[in-house]
């Protein structure tokens, strides 16, 4: 493919092609955390789910031969994970955001342990839909290379914003979520719908991690995570537990997150390093814009132990 | 859907109830018939067994002996469930709806047979026709936390007839209401009684309201019946003294006159301060307390009251203002307090002015514990002098303690709150702060902490008593003031205070 000269032109596109590519395991992630949270419960553990998650997708592609194999395998993995976080925090007097840091260790060790053989072998990537087939500039058509998981978790992100409102699993995960007593009061267990909502963000967070290791970057190794698990469950907050916000912030930080590479391949050569640097100066320049100490957070999930 | 208001109310009838925890008696063998279509009422103090006599009667607790009969049946009650399906029901004291669900969505997911998928279309004009049948509207659309405490208790009833229940129990249904709101509740409470839709059972300890609205009565005292019957046939002493017996109860001193002449003590001019939710500003323009006198704060939670006192206590920064103490300018600070002998009485003591885990010695020398005996500070602590200090407050305070080491959550509710006292009340004061400082206590407690706020006013300190206890500022106050969003409404001396006023400006009707 011969590349044609699009010249300054290739910032904005790297950033929107960035979005896309780098924004979709945000985008699970975050939604599973969203599910987590609006029923009253944290997980920060699915930094160590989305790594595990990463691992199972790779193995079983490896294997089977069949990607999709690999995101259902990761999908399971992350359930599972999630079931053991639910039923901890069952327990009283445990708080569920130390059994989280246990759960990111514990992903995170068990996926190298049993990553080792796998770090040599290829594995079949995800298939892309090619939406840029209509222009004939070949970044243009790079830029717009975009993943089935992409388009999932966009429709995932549309999906719940109307199911929070609209059906019934929707309103008692936000009254679980609201207040225990009102649950309990219903004859709903809050602890059950607890359970089930961490499964849930479990099973989304590790097929993050399969969108890592079987399209982008599309190995597995040990680096194979850059925190995107961590920075997710702060892009909850920073979306008001809203599961559109969620899918606009994941773009925001896909975007910026490409703009140091972007700088680069223009030959910027002094500072680009900075712009690394860019998503996380982001957050943080947004998280004190919109936060106040003489201010409660709104929209948080009233049962949620981070902002009570 | 059973959920419309045309159902019959229902007769239910607790026979022999009893219910032992481990060696301690909680309900002996109590029973009590409300008739059907009747206004029951359940009077008793904290601790009497009220609650664990209803909690027994709708399957939250399985009693250990005794039986329920609904209708004149015998009635297996084992679970909440089974309570629900007869069509018994209660509206808890704390608000059983998630705040950031409307109504309607807390009707609708309430209900047992909620469809997968919301038709909110059809919902909607189902909820509509059932409002209609309702003696009071509510708005469906907002968040329920933004709906005002009556509101909020209107709908908690509303929800409870939606979801097809004929009996109904409310615990302490006024507590969080203006004196009209309360009114207004009880009123429709009465007339879908009187229309034959419903029986109810309020427990309660006002009883103003008992007398007003409900037809019987049962008085529970240390787990037993210690009366009841028809209200007609029963009088306000005859009742007191069923309910607390024996118990000698603390008098307040005679109200020493405030002179002419009493020096401003706290001026606050100007104060503007954001609330937590940084959406309103209270603004308080002018406010003057003298020596020798309560001033009582009125209105509704969420009217600013609490961001007045957390200005007050230094836990709020003020945007812009001036306060003044004793005419020296003040903010809050550690020194400041203890230079202008400011003391502070807050809400829910053993959360806000204690330390629970610390033990009872501890939480009491948390004013000297860094002075020597000369006032001046001191870097070693001399835990004698503590111990020492403290003994002598619990005695004088009569605080009941099984020892001074005990950590200070170990204590009863009213013990906590004797201690504070103690603690904030030794030494000069000359302007004491104090929030809702009954709340929750027994009887013979409450009667003593109000005498005990009387004593430092007649002794010349300035008081600033902020309580959404109408009776109690009624009863201690020498002025009372309102607010309502976050500004000071209304004013009247207390000889010309009058409730229903006094509730209207609360209510922002004015």
């Amino acid at each position: 493919m011969q590349t044609t000269d699009i010249g300054y032109w290739s910032v904005p596109l790297a950033i929107v092609g960035g979005a896309i590519r780098v924004s979709t395991p945000f985008i699970f992630v975050s939604l599973g955390e969203t599910i987590t949270e609006r029923a009253g419960r944290a997980n920060i553990g699915l930094e160590g789910i989305l790594i595990f998650g990463a691992m199972s997708a790779y193995a079983t592609a490896v294997l089977s031969n069949s990607p999709w194999l690999g995101v259902a395998a990761a999908g399971v993995s992350g359930i599972a994970a999630g079931l053991l976080h639910g039923w901890i925090c069952k327990f009283p007097r445990v708080n569920d955001i130390a059994i989280g840091i246990a759960l990111m260790l514990l992903g995170t060790g068990l996926a190298f342990f049993f990553g080792k053989a796998f770090i040599q072998p290829s594995a079949p990537r995800l298939p892309a839909i090619s939406l840029g087939f209509w222009s004939d500039i070949p970044q243009l058509r790079a830029a717009l290379d975009v993943n089935a998981l992409f388009v999932i978790g966009a429709a995932l992100a549309v999906f719940l914003q109307w199911a929070f409102r609209n059906t019934r699993a929707g309103l008692i995960l936000r009254t679980v979520g609201d207040s225990s007593d009102a649950a309990r009061a219903m004859g709903i267990d809050p602890d059950r719908v607890r359970l089930l909502a961490t499964a849930a963000g479990g099973g989304l967070a590790a097929i993050g991690g399969g969108y890592l290791s079987l399209y982008y970057p599309g190995s597995w190794n040990e680096s194979i995570s850059s925190g995107q698990g961590l920075m997710a469950v702060a892009l909850v907050v920073f979306s008001r537990w809203n599961p559109l916000g969620c899918f606009a912030a994941a773009l925001l930080f896909g975007g910026a997150g490409a703009l140091g590479p972007a700088l680069q391949s223009v030959g910027v050569t002094h500072g680009y390093y900075l712009f690394y640097a860019a998503p996380y100066a982001l957050t943080l320049a947004i998280m004190i814009a919109t936060s106040s100490p003489g201010r409660a957070l709104a929209g948080a999930p009233c049962e949620l132990s981070i902002t009570r | 859907m059973s959920g419309s208001a045309t159902g019959r109310a229902i007769e239910v009838e607790a026979l022999g109830m009893t219910m032992r925890f481990g060696g301690f008696l909680a309900l002996d063998d109590v029973s009590m018939r409300v008739a059907a279509g009747s206004f029951h009422a359940l009077l008793g103090e904290n601790g009497a067994g009220k609650s664990t006599l209803v909690k027994c009667m709708l399957g939250y607790q399985r009693p250990s002996d005794g039986q329920m009969l609904v209708d004149g049946r015998e009635a297996q009650i084992l679970g909440p469930r089974d309570a629900a399906t007869l069509g018994l029901g209660m509206v808890y004291q704390h608000f059983t709806l998630a705040p950031s669900l409307t109504g309607a969505e807390n009707l609708v997911i309430a209900r047992a047979d909620a469809p997968f998928v919301i038709d909110w279309r059809k919902e909607r004009a189902a909820l509509t026709q059932f409002m209609e049948t309702m003696p009071f509207r509510v708005p469906l659309d907002r968040p329920v936390g933004a709906l005002s405490a009556g509101e909020r208790q209107k709908l908690e009833i509303a929800k409870q007839l939606y979801l097809g229940r004929r009996f109904l129990v409310l615990d302490e249904p006024t507590s969080a209401l203006t004196p009209d709101e309360a009114e207004e509740v009880l009123g429709h409470v009465r007339a879908l009684t009187r229309s034959g839709a419903l029986t109810a059972l309020m427990i309660s300890h006002k009883f103003r309201e008992v007398f007003a609205f409900a037809d019987d009565v049962t008085v529970l005292r240390k787990g037993r019946r210690a009366g009841g019957g028809a209200i007609s046939a029963l009088d306000r002493s005859a009742l007191a003294a069923m309910m607390i017996g024996e118990q000698k109860i603390a008098t307040l001193d005679a109200r020493a006159a405030v002179a002419e002449s009493a020096e401003p003590v706290l001026e606050i001019r100007t104060l503007r301060a954001p609330d937590s939710a940084g959406l309103k500003s209270i603004e308080i323009d002018d406010l003057v307390l003298h020596a020798g006198e309560i001033v009582g704060v009125a209105g509704v939670a969420g009217n600013g009251q609490r961001e007045l006192l957390d200005v007050l206590a230094g836990q709020r920064a003020p945007k812009s203002g001036k306060i003044r103490v004793k005419g020296s300018r003040y903010g809050a600070t550690r020194a400041e307090m203890k230079e202008l002998n400011v003391r502070f009485i807050p809400e829910e003591p053993l959360r806000n002015a204690c330390a629970p885990l610390m033990s009872v010695a501890e939480n009491l020398a948390f004013r000297t514990f860094d002075l020597d005996r000369d006032g001046r500070s001191r870097r070693w602590l001399d835990g004698r002098a503590i111990r020492r200090d403290a003994e002598r407050l619990v005695d004088r305070f009569e605080v009941k303690t099984a020892s001074l080491d005990a950590p200070i959550a170990t204590l009863s509710g009213g013990n906590v709150q004797r201690s504070v006292l103690a603690r904030e009340l030794t030494g000069d004061v000359d302007l004491l702060i104090v929030a809702n400082p009954c709340f929750g206590l027994d009887f013979a407690a409450v009667a003593e902490i109000r005498a005990r706020i009387m004593q430092a006013r007649n002794a010349g300190a300035a008081v600033l008593l902020v309580s959404e206890d109408l009776d109690e500022l009624l009863e201690l106050s020498d002025r009372i003031l309102v607010m309502s969003e976050g500004a000071i409404v209304y004013e009247t001396p207390i000889a010309t205070a009058d409730a229903h006023e006094i509730g209207r400006h609360m209510a922002g009707r004015c």
